[in-house]
């Protein structure tokens, strides 16, 4: 697990998971599919990921399959990254 | 017991009497919608039909039959009973789709008791101001959302019992017990609740424009409409494989996620796993699903990942398609005819009415953005908003009225008769939805009438909101509007004005929205928070929120000469 994966595994533990919820979280468990964040919830995962990258994620990219996971969401924070800012 | 039942006297001469007599009733006797969903079922000689075909989001899946269901419902309802819980008390459903809620909820009834099911994303505060409201005496939940349950106990003091239905190996504490209902005793002849047509049978709870949450209560004898519109909206048969994507937290998931599909004898899939659209497909082809009733959020979602997803998967087993939750738009009406080769029957009705009311029925030509037409035995007007008569002009904009005559409607809003009361008009109950007709009695949906926001199909409340906004530190004051959206047609945007001392961040906009997420639900949480300097306000200081609903949808402002000056 890299340093980007580690900073959303932990911000998805702190924010999303329930206290009592005993669930290993992953890398790869299911977010969406899995109940953990619902697409309400994504708007303001979403919301950080871009305050803490400087990137937007564009609404077409921002989908439940890219969500589904902590290792998408690192994959496409990482794409976005290197990606040509756009306005 | 013999499946009877009595109805109002209005409904009595109406077209639900065909309904009655499919289901057996028997004027004055007990009837109760358990034992009618299950004992009935397995009377009819289908007791070994699959009742129930389950999965969740890592693919486990369960299967049961209607004396499964039968049977394990029994075990439910006298494994309450041990817990000294009563006829008429609340008992609430704070599960996920789990295979207990199921049985769970016929065993409620069976027992004469009440179930209150609740969205179990709901957050604390959420959880406590409908519990409290309700005087509920247990509460049936799982480990998963116990915390929630355990952290409010102390302040519902009427609150006797919390049930776990997973509670291996976990400690319990004070007044909370363990429920396996695989491993109950047997509870073969259980004597079930003689329950009338008026007792009450489930509390849902829906949100308004002003005060707390109101519990809408639903009687046994609703079962009627419950029964025959799905039977005849959803065209629901005997061999149907049916697919309900709605939680039980809100009344689809109950109306027909449980009682209309039950009642009819029909298998249904239950997924208990979130959005995925090709999951979705999968389920359909697989289970081979017949008749599949969604919401226009979600198939706004499947659109988004287009048909190729769709014509990738074997979906040939489809019938039927309905919607319910908020207005279908044309062209998720159109994508889905040319995708599925038939299109979505949008549906129309509410937490109050218990059952669909208008509809685009299986024959009816489907105008593509229409609500439909009145179901047989519902009658169906718009009102002038000032004389609160029909209009009988076509095309004007109104409010949607019914006559409240059919078997499914709400008896009252759980200990509020005010707010009951304020429902109705000359005879008519007010939706809160506008709405115009036009010249082949056509219902068109505008709109609200109020400042409700309904968003991916659910109301949510602006004052609930707004009232947990003015426990932030930060807050001094907010207005809670609708904003349009083009996948859940409203999202939640909050109007913040901040205390001195403190300024707008990006940090603090996303520490509110989480915070209202945890304490409210996801549904609440604004998905924009705007801070402002002020907010536009009448002489007599109140905040009037739709100058600023407007101004997200690019109306005309209204009439200003009332506001404050700025």
């Amino acid at each position: 697990m890299d340093e980007l994966e580690k900073v959303i595994l932990d911000y998805v533990r702190k924010e999303y998971l329930e206290e009592g919820d005993e669930r290993e979280l992953g890398v790869a468990t299911p977010l969406i599919t899995g109940g953990i964040v619902d697409s309400f919830s994504m708007v303001s995962l979403k919301r950080f990921l871009e305050r803490k990258y400087v990137i937007r994620i564009p609404d077409a990219e921002a989908t439940p399959a890219a969500f589904d996971s902590v290792r998408a969401i690192a994959e496409l924070v990482e794409k976005l990254r290197g990606a040509p800012a756009t306005a | 017991m013999n499946p009877t039942l009595t109805l109002p006297p209005a409904a009595v001469t109406s077209p639900w009497t065909a309904a009655e007599r499919e289901l057996g009733y028997h004027a004055g006797g007990p009837v109760n919608l358990g034992w009618l969903t299950s004992d009935r079922i397995c009377a009819l000689g289908r007791g070994a039909h699959p009742a129930l075909i389950w999965e969740d989001s890592q693919g486990r899946q369960r299967r049961y039959t209607f004396d499964d269901l039968r049977r394990l419902s029994d075990a439910a309802a006298a494994f309450l009973a041990r817990q000294q819980i009563g006829a008429g008390e609340r008992v609430c459903l704070f599960l996920d789709r789990v295979p207990e809620l199921y049985f769970a909820f016929l065993g409620i009834l069976k027992l004469g008791a009440i179930v209150q099911p609740l969205f179990s994303a709901f957050g604390e505060d959420s959880l406590w101001t409908r519990l409290e409201d309700a005087g509920t005496a247990a509460v049936v939940t799982q480990r998963r959302h116990l915390g929630k349950v355990r952290r409010i106990r102390s302040r519902l003091p009427a609150l006797r019992q919390v049930v776990v239905v997973d509670a291996d190996g976990l400690a319990l504490e004070p007044g909370e017990v363990a429920l396996a209902l695989e491993r109950e005793p047997e509870a073969e002849g259980f004597p079930v609740y003689p329950a009338t047509a008026e007792t009450p049978s489930v509390l849902h709870y829906t949100s308004g424009t002003t005060g707390k949450p109101k519990g809408a209560q639903h009687v046994h004898g609703a079962l009627v409409g419950q029964f025959q519109t799905a039977r005849v909206a959803l065209d629901l048969r005997p061999d149907d494989v049916y697919w309900c994507n709605a939680d039980p937290g809100w009344v689809t998931g109950t109306s027909y996620g449980i009682l209309g599909p039950w009642s009819n004898g029909v298998t249904q899939v239950v997924l208990d796993s979130g959005f995925n659209a090709a999951r979705w497909y999968e389920v359909i082809a697989r289970h081979r699903v017949t008749v599949w009733y969604s919401a226009p959020t979600a198939i706004r979602l499947l659109m988004r990942e287009g048909s190729g997803l769709a014509r990738a998967h074997d979906l040939g087993s489809l019938r039927h398609l309905a919607s319910v939750g908020e207005p279908l738009n044309p062209e998720a009406v159109i994508w889905s005819r040319e995708t599925f080769g038939r299109p979505f029957h949008d549906t129309y009705w509410q937490t109050e009415t218990g059952c669909i009311v208008i509809a685009n029925l299986p024959g009816l030509e489907i105008k593509p953005g229409s609500m439909g037409k009145p179901f047989p035995g519902v009658t169906a007007t718009v009102l002038d908003p000032v004389r609160l008569e029909p209009i009988g002009e076509r095309g004007r904009v109104g409010l949607i009225a019914l006559r409240p005559d059919w078997p499914s409607m709400m008896r009252g809003y759980w200990g509020n008769r005010t707010a009951y009361e304020s429902r109705f008009r000359n005879g008519w109950y007010l939706t809160g939805d506008r709405a115009s007709i036009d010249g082949d009695g056509y219902f068109w949906f505008v709109g609200r009438d109020d400042d409700v926001i309904n968003t991916g199909g659910h109301l949510v409340g602006p004052f609930e909101i707004e009232s947990a906004l003015l426990e932030h530190a930060a807050v001094a004051e907010s207005a809670a509007v609708a904003k349009p959206d083009a996948v859940n047609m409203e999202v939640v945007k909050c109007f913040v004005v901040l205390k001195p001392g403190f300024v707008p961040s990006d940090d603090l906009e996303l520490e509110i929205m989480n915070g209202l997420r945890r304490r409210l639900s996801p549904l609440a949480m604004p998905q924009e928070i705007e801070f402002t300097d002020s907010l536009p306000k009448t002489r007599s200081g109140k905040i009037v929120r739709r100058v600023l609903r407007a101004r997200e949808f690019g109306e005309p402002l209204g009439d200003l000469s009332t506001l404050m000056e700025e």
